[in-house]
């Protein structure tokens, strides 16, 4: 084989706002330098709906519902190297305000006192999964490799991360790259 | 008769710094611009010693260096890879045991205990996160005052006490309960006679005190930890204790 295999690249928003997303394409030209490199299995770029065999899995967003936790693990059996990315995934982030409030209060906030497009109903498809009382970072799930702070980490926070994670080093941070917002 | 006192010394890894008798290895540090981490510890205040942050190794024992008074050929060890890994682990669980959102925190790029984990290159908060119930008092007319980010220093205690001369805040319970309280018979804070231009409302290292209608008067990325360490900032002893949150 004369040429490199491509590092495989999955990743995932679970309770984020895509923030996280939108700060990696941010690193704009240089995603093509990253493309020479890696190749993405799932991830909402791709649209690909399960994650397959990886060498690196990203994660944004915290553990809020049933359905993060199946994808999570998804991620976990098949990623060597999971990395959390953004206060989201590390500590529930903004979407974790809502843990010392009644999950039932914040549904009657959110549905019955506002009506919605339906009227005033609190969603109950079975395709919905179903909410947890509180948010969760993902490493109090599963087991985290590396973590990625900010909110979102800058485009060029994201570049350095990956570049040393990608060629084989240690990620290390300048002070002004490790941020908490 | 100074200048003979000022002559007895410690070593501070391997730096050997004068003290006089009184100070403690942090007075003496400080003065000598040597850095040892702190977050409860303000030099205006009588040290209390709550955080732990400033532990130190004298003479092979661990102490911390605010309350621990110098004494004649201390070896100190404080920048350490040991010490920091303990240091960190000590804000990691300031982190967990409160509910520390800085991405929704007025405070954010000015608070200590954000600037300590930086400096100390915290990654994740590591523990369990606690979650706990607690209290926001937006009762009073400047101040809001955020239980969810209170670390326990005691700089607002010792503040309205020693200067304010007001006892507007204590503590209470003990253990995991440990709590900061409001002097007022609701505990509300709109009910005592704590000002705006009291030393209590300027001193918190985080954004449990903060002052109303100032949020976001500096942009995210132009705050005082954005570009400088908490290490730099707390050795310029005439900026330390202006208001943080203006
Ligand atoms: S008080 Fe400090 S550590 Fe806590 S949320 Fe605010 S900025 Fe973050
Ligand atoms: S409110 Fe602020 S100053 Fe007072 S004890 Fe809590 S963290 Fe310290
Ligand atoms: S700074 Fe010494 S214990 Fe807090």
């Amino acid at each position: 084989m004369n040429e490199k295999r491509k590092i495989r690249v999955a990743t995932c928003s679970l309770a984020g706002c895509f923030g996280c997303h939108m700060s990696l394409l941010d690193i704009d030209e240089k995603l093509f330098d990253l493309l020479g490199v890696i190749e993405f299995d799932r991830t909402p770029f791709t649209d690909i709906k399960h994650c397959g065999p990886c060498d690196i899995g990203i994660v944004e967003g915290g553990v809020s519902n049933a359905e993060n936790v199946h994808v999570l693990k998804e991620f976990r059996e098949n990623c060597k190297v999971l990395v959390a990315i953004g206060a989201c995934a590390i500590t529930g982030g903004v979407p974790a305000l809502r843990n010392n409030i009644d999950l039932w209060d914040c549904f009657q906030e959110v549905y019955l006192y506002e009506g919605g497009l339906e009227g005033n109903q609190i969603p109950n498809d079975p395709e919905l999964p179903l909410p947890f009382d509180k948010v969760y970072p993902i490493y109090e799930v599963v087991k985290v490799d590396y973590f990625l702070p900010g909110c979102p980490p800058s485009a060029d926070t994201i570049w350095k991360f990956l570049t040393d994670l990608i060629e084989g080093r240690e990620p290390k941070l300048d002070y002004e790259m490790l941020h908490y917002d | 008769m100074g200048a003979l006192v000022m002559s007895k010394a410690i070593t501070i890894d391997g730096k050997s710094v004068s003290f006089i008798d009184g100070q403690t290895i942090m007075d003496a540090a400080l003065a000598a611009g040597v850095y040892i981490p702190h977050l409860c510890h303000n030099p205006e205040f009588e040290p209390h010693g709550n955080c732990k942050l400033c532990i130190v190794s004298v003479n092979g024992r661990n102490m911390t260096a605010c309350t621990m008074p110098a004494a004649e050929d201390m070896v100190v060890a404080s920048d350490t890879p040991e010490l920091d890994s303990d240091r960190q682990a000590l804000v990691q669980m300031l982190f967990v045991e409160g509910n520390h959102i800085c991405p929704a925190c007025e405070a954010s790029g000015n608070c200590q205990l954000q600037a300590a984990a930086y400096y100390l290159k915290m990654l994740s908060p590591h523990f369990m996160h606690f979650y706990p119930p607690r209290e926001v008092d937006a009762s009073h007319p400047d101040i809001f005052l955020d239980l969810n980010r209170c670390i326990l220093c005691e700089l607002c205690v010792r503040a309205s006490r020693e200067v304010d001369g007001k006892n507007v805040f204590g503590i209470s319970g003990r253990g995991i309960g440990t709590h900061l309280v409001v002097n007022a018979a609701s505990g509300r804070l709109g009910d005592t006679n704590f000002a705006v231009t009291d030393k209590a409302a300027q001193v918190c290292p985080t954004g449990a005190i903060l002052i109303k209608r100032q949020g976001y008067k500096i942009p995210i990325g132009q705050r005082t930890f954005d570009h400088k360490k908490i290490s730099e900032v707390q050795m310029e002893p005439a900026k330390r204790t202006e208001p943080e949150h203006e």
